[in-house]
């Protein structure tokens, strides 16, 4: 577990620049080591699979909405990095399988976006509320419209 | 003598899409299939729980899969399939019987949850989507049925995303689904293809971010009228919602946007068969029967 | 049942000798408490003596009305006088019967997980789960008729995974049952009329001036 610190710390810096995120969020060695693991153990992803390529960014139909591309969230949990879980990203990906189709490594990028939102939900995070939404607009949405937004946006 | 299948209605079914449920029953009983409603079903859930340690989810799937058993047993159905006709339910309920066939842990601990239901251990029923069943009964049988070609009509077909998606799962080529096109084709309809016949229309997103909806649902009504389409037919009812329900929010966002009336695939099997009484069109917005009027249709 | 068997209850963690013929009400007035809360009609109507416990050795967590049920030996039990909801507001006149009413009152109701809990915690084994999915669906006859024998008593609440109200559901349901689809009863109709003419208000001046020992008597002679 502990020469995870090495790994995580020769990640040149224009990569990270690249990222276009700050070093803060890799400073812990062994709990970055932990949150990967867990993302891969939610999702059943194999997530070091991933080689950069892309392709499921340039599919994504919500990527000009996302603050991260589907790609950058990937690439950040293989180092560890804990900030797709505070990304728009999670919450904007509408688990379309896009990705999913297209990546050449087989990994499913919508179960990674999933095990990010539930790391949040279970920590009460609820990304919509009720009352905030129009109670007229609630009368005419098709019931699968709310079921779903509520199952995958509300803690 | 008919084949009596276990149908899956599914919430909006019953509500917003009750004009899908009417023309899928009534085309599917000139097919020769007689669509039996599940009994006490419930909402399967809507969308498949991803999280790998998920057990909560399952239940109101597996629930739906215990019923059709229950129904298969009684002998009221031919066999263990399930119709489903909403895409989020066919995904939902298939990918619901593939875990709990796959996933022993999953397997044993709904039993516990779900005590007072007989156990359920995935396999048992085959979940499909009712254009699957249309292939397999074959696309000379619908040309027969036809009554009133749809000749003349120009269509888009909408696939959404639940139906072709994720792999594994889909009911046709993920990247060259041709199941919409041979449908309306043996319908006597013209189709058009778009770019965008697979791409994510929001979904649920729809709910409380309507401009990110607005913009994606735009794109693809945009390539339908920009490729001459006079209709877009789709699976969906939250397709539905997205792209038709919501096509006038969506012109006051983009003005130069043209009406075009969307309509479920079994409206336009009922029309061509001649079964107005369960086509539904004065449910679906915008209203199609100007056009379809102008076309020669009643 | 032997009236002297004694039993051992546990009333909040504490320890309690009560004879075994006595429902869970009587007993915890046996053991010293006054119910200010969560008594009500004592006879298995109003809903008011929600109650949970579980028996010793025994992980599941059991409901009952206090006032129906009998104790048990080893019964670990506390009540829920009260159970917090939000009564929404709305006017019955202006509601329209369509099934969008449900979702836009009581949006919630979407995050159903068609578990099953709220039917097995109903003290009236009533089929809850089924009647929030009627409303789910839209299906206010269904939702009504599932939902008829409902004392609101709140047990299905407290359990709800969901966080849902079901009580609330059906009750919204049987409302616009009655009021728009089957229509306003007839007896009730007359009964009303009755009333406003003034056909009952010499009977209920003579009830008022009786003293409480004639009422007890004309009371317990009723037919
Ligand atoms: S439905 Fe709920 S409130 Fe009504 S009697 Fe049953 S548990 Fe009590
Ligand atoms: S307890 Fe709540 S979530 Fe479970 S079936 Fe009842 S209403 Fe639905
Ligand atoms: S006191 Fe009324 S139901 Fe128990």
């Amino acid at each position: 577990m502990m020469n995870s610190k090495n790994v995580l710390d020769s990640v040149p810096e224009e990569i990270e620049m690249a990222l276009g995120v700050s070093r803060q969020s890799y400073r812990y060695g062994a709990e970055s080591i932990v949150f990967k693991a867990r993302v891969e153990e939610l999702s059943g992803q194999n997530i070091n699979l991933c080689y950069q390529c892309g392709a499921c960014s340039s599919g994504c139909p919500l990527s000009k909405e996302m603050d991260l591309l589907p790609s950058k969230v990937i690439r950040l949990v293989q180092l560890g990095r804990e900030d797709p879980l505070y990304s728009r990203t999670i919450w904007i990906c509408s688990t379309c399988f896009e990705c999913e189709v297209r990546c050449p490594r087989g990994i499913d990028i919508a179960s990674v976006m999933e095990a990010l939102r539930q790391i949040m939900l279970r920590r009460k995070y609820s990304e919509v509320r009720l009352e905030s939404i129009d109670p007229e607009k609630l009368r005419g949405l098709p019931q699968i419209a709310l079921i779903s937004n509520l199952r995958k946006l509300m803690a | 003598m008919s084949l009596r299948l276990a149908y899956y209605p599914g919430c909006t079914l019953k509500t917003n899409a009750r004009n899908y449920e009417a023309s899928a029953i009534a085309s599917s009983k000139a097919l020769g299939i007689e669509l039996v409603e599940l009994p006490r079903w419930n909402c399967c859930g809507t969308v498949h729980a991803l999280a790998k340690d998920d057990v909560m989810h399952y239940i109101a799937p597996v629930r739906n899969l215990i019923r059709v058993e229950q129904l298969k047993n009684s002998g009221l159905v031919d066999d263990g399939r399930l119709v489903t006709l909403c895409e989020m339910c066919y995904n939902t309920l298939k990918r619901a019987d593939v875990t709990v066939k796959e996933d022993q842990e999953r397997r044993r601990k709904l039993r516990e949850v779900m005590e007072e239901e007989p156990p359920y251990s995935g396999g048992g029923v085959e979940v499909i989507h009712l254009l699957q069943l249309i292939r397999e009964v074959g696309w000379e049988r619908v040309k027969k049925r036809l009554v009133r070609p749809l000749r003349g009509l120009r269509v888009a077909p909408y696939y959404g995303c639940l139906l072709l998606r994720p792999r594994g799962i889909g009911i046709d080529d993920a990247n060259n689904p041709t199941i919409f096109e041979r449908l309306i084709e043996s319908l006597g309809a013209e189709v058009v293809e778009i770019p965008f016949k697979a791409k994510c229309c929001g979904s649920y997103q729809t709910v409380h971010m309507g401009h990110v909806a607005s913009e994606l649902s735009y794109r693809i009504l945009r390539q339908a009228v920009e490729g001459g389409a006079d209709v877009i037919t789709l699976a969906c009812p939250l397709c539905e919602y997205n792209l038709g329900e919501r096509q006038g929010e969506i012109r006051g966002l983009f003005p130069d946007l043209k009406y075009i009336p969307v309509l479920y695939f079994t409206q336009l099997m009922a029309l061509a068969f001649g079964l107005e009484d369960s086509v539904g069109l004065e449910m679906n917005n915008p209203d199609p029967r100007p056009l379809l009027r102008r076309k020669g249709f009643p | 049942m032997n009236g002297d068997e004694m039993v051992t209850v546990y009333i909040m963690g504490k320890r309690h000798r009560v004879p075994a013929n006595l429902t869970i009400m009587k007993a915890m007035e046996y053991a010293g408490y006054q119910l200010r809360r969560g008594a009500g009609c004592r006879g298995g109507f109003c809903g008011a003596c929600s109650t949970i416990y579980r028996m010793r050795g025994s992980f599941r967590l059991q409901v009952a009305l206090a006032c129906q049920k009998m104790v048990e030996d080893g019964m670990i039990i506390t009540q829920l006088p009260f159970i917090p909801s939000e009564k929404k507001r709305y006017n019955l006149e202006k509601l329209r019967p369509d099934p969008g009413v449900f979702l836009e009152y009581f949006p919630e109701i979407a995050r159903c997980l068609s578990c099953n809990t709220c039917t097995k915690a109903c003290p009236q084994d009533l089929m809850v789960m089924d009647y929030v999915q009627a409303a789910l669906r839209g299906d206010i006859k269904t939702a009504a008729e599932l939902s008829f024998d409902c004392l609101s008593c709140g047990l299905c609440a407290v359990r709800c995974p969901a966080e849902i109200v079901p009580y609330h559901i059906g009750q919204l349901a049987r409302r616009l049952y009655s009021r728009y689809i089957v229509g306003p009863s007839h007896q009730v109709q007359n009964r009303v009329m009755e009333i406003e003419k003034g056909i009952y208000d010499e009977e209920i001046r003579r009830l008022k001036s009786l003293d409480i020992n004639m009422l007890r008597e004309i009371y317990s002679r009723r037919g």
